[in-house]
């Protein structure tokens, strides 16, 4: 079986299938955590106590250092430290830890920065009515930063479900290796790459236009 | 015993010193203007006060308590006994006028939500706004805006009120307004540190005058005292560039 033959069969629909879906859940489980832990980082970097000055000083290091570095170099970066703490670890696995230490460097910056955009004296007017800082963060910041944060933040993860494709280097059949291995057994390079790129529109699409539907909705509340 | 007792009371920013040794009480009641030029460290006093600009040196009692500015549940008590409104208003710009009055009545005092509304509602109509408690802040005019921030320092039921230049960023037209609503809460009988430009109205208003110039307080006295016999040469000159216009 060559060509078209080979392509329209079921057996390579599940094949796209699972290499679909393990995209996507390098990307989502990745770009979830990297949010969450990025977030905690933009706040450690907010506090003042001198306590916290040695992890503050941590935080700013990680996010400018990881932000410096190549995607490609952070997959072998954890694929070699995985593989001797943790030699068991699948590498689907691997690769999401390391799409997790790009995207929180990258999403702490974006969020520091739409914290940072909330002019200091809506700050200080909270503050001085006595609400407490998790307060001010909750009730006046966040709510005022989302519509900066989220517009980079969601630019970002659409962007990276791309930047995956490289975890192929590491052997992971994701999309773009997927596509490769088609080709490999004889499906012509049009069909297979063009059901790649097919995927990958499908996807990023629809998440683009969520995030554009999330951001109108979340801005401007105070123009409404 | 004053409510409010000011001693010595020293800071600044960055090996700068802003306020030099300022002392001054207030008793209850009384309508404090701080006058000066630009710079005088005026508004820093006031920053000093609420505990947004920590002091160096000095103390500030309230009805004989010195304040410990560098103690949380210390600022947390004191911002109960004492609000601040701002030149720039400093309204929650997601939140409407309502909500900019409720949200600290709620989250610090523990006042349930209907109460609170409650109380918002006839302050808002009390500053003249009955009809904005909808709006937001992008939504009102400079004036409005203050007016709100005014209510929501008062929804904290203060004893002390800091005013800082709360008529300079508005509209000639639009000051008026708001000096007619301090006027009217200086009828309440609640005590006010206020730092205006308006010397006519601090005139009319004040109970006490305070002329302040590079960060001390060059002289106090009543408003009579202070406009027509000043003591100090720079006072002197302060009162009578400003009456030459």
């Amino acid at each position: 079986m060559t060509g078209a033959d080979a392509f329209f069969t079921l057996d390579t629909a599940a094949f796209l299938a699972g290499a679909l879906a393990r995209t996507l859940w390098m990307t989502a489980l990745g770009c979830t955590l990297g949010f969450l832990i990025g977030a905690t980082l933009a706040l450690l970097r907010r506090t003042r106590g001198r306590l916290l000055a040695p992890a503050r000083l941590l935080a700013g290091l990680y996010v400018e250092a990881f932000r410096r570095l190549p995607f490609l170099v952070i997959l072998i970066l954890v694929l070699f430290s995985v593989q001797a703490v943790a030699p068991g670890l699948s590498l689907l696995g691997i690769a999401t830890i390391a799409v997790t230490l790009a995207a929180t460097a990258y999403l702490s910056e974006i969020i520091r920065a739409g914290l940072e955009a909330v002019p200091r004296p809506q700050v200080e007017g909270a503050e001085v009515l006595g609400l407490s800082a998790l307060d001010r963060l909750r009730f006046v910041v966040l709510p005022q930063a989302w519509g900066v944060i989220l517009p980079p933040a969601a630019a970002f993860m659409v962007m990276f479900v791309k930047d995956t494709a490289l975890a192929s280097h590491l052997g992971v059949v994701e999309l773009a290796f997927a596509g490769k291995i088609l080709v490999n057994k004889g499906v012509s390079p049009a069909l297979g790459f063009g059901a790649v790129l097919v995927l990958y529109a499908l996807v990023s699409w629809p998440l683009g236009r969520a995030a554009a539907a999330l951001e109108k909705r979340l801005a401007p509340a105070r123009h409404r | 015993m004053p409510l409010l007792d000011i001693a010595e009371l020293t800071a600044g920013y960055g090996g700068k010193t802003i306020l030099d040794g300022v002392s001054l009480t207030a008793e209850r009641g009384d309508i404090v203007s701080l006058i000066g030029p630009s710079g005088s460290g005026k508004s820093t006093l006031l920053r000093v006060l609420i505990g947004l600009t920590p002091p160096s040196a000095g103390t500030v009692r309230i009805d004989g308590t010195a304040v410990d500015y560098g103690d949380a549940a210390a600022l947390k008590q004191l911002r109960r006994r004492m609000s601040i409104v701002f030149q720039q208003y400093n309204l929650f710009q997601n939140m409407t006028a309502l909500d900019n009055l409720t949200i600290a009545p709620i989250r610090t005092l523990g006042v349930p939500r209907g109460e609170a509304e409650a109380r918002a509602r006839d302050l808002l109509a009390k500053v003249g706004l009955a009809d904005k408690a909808g709006a937001y802040p992008a939504e009102l005019s400079g004036g409005q805006q203050q007016r709100v921030a005014i209510a929501r320092a008062l929804a904290m039921q203060p004893e002390i009120l800091l005013l800082d230049e709360v008529t300079s960023a508005l509209d000639p037209e639009r000051v008026g307004e708001v000096l007619d609503t301090i006027q009217a809460l200086a009828d309440t009988g609640i005590t006010m540190l206020l730092v205006s430009h308006e010397m006519g109205f601090v005139r009319g208003i004040s109970t006490k005058v305070v002329m302040m110039d590079a960060g001390r307080v060059v002289e106090a006295g009543s408003p009579a005292a202070i406009f027509e016999t000043p003591s100090q040469p720079r006072t002197q000159a302060f009162i009578k560039a400003i009456i030459r216009h």
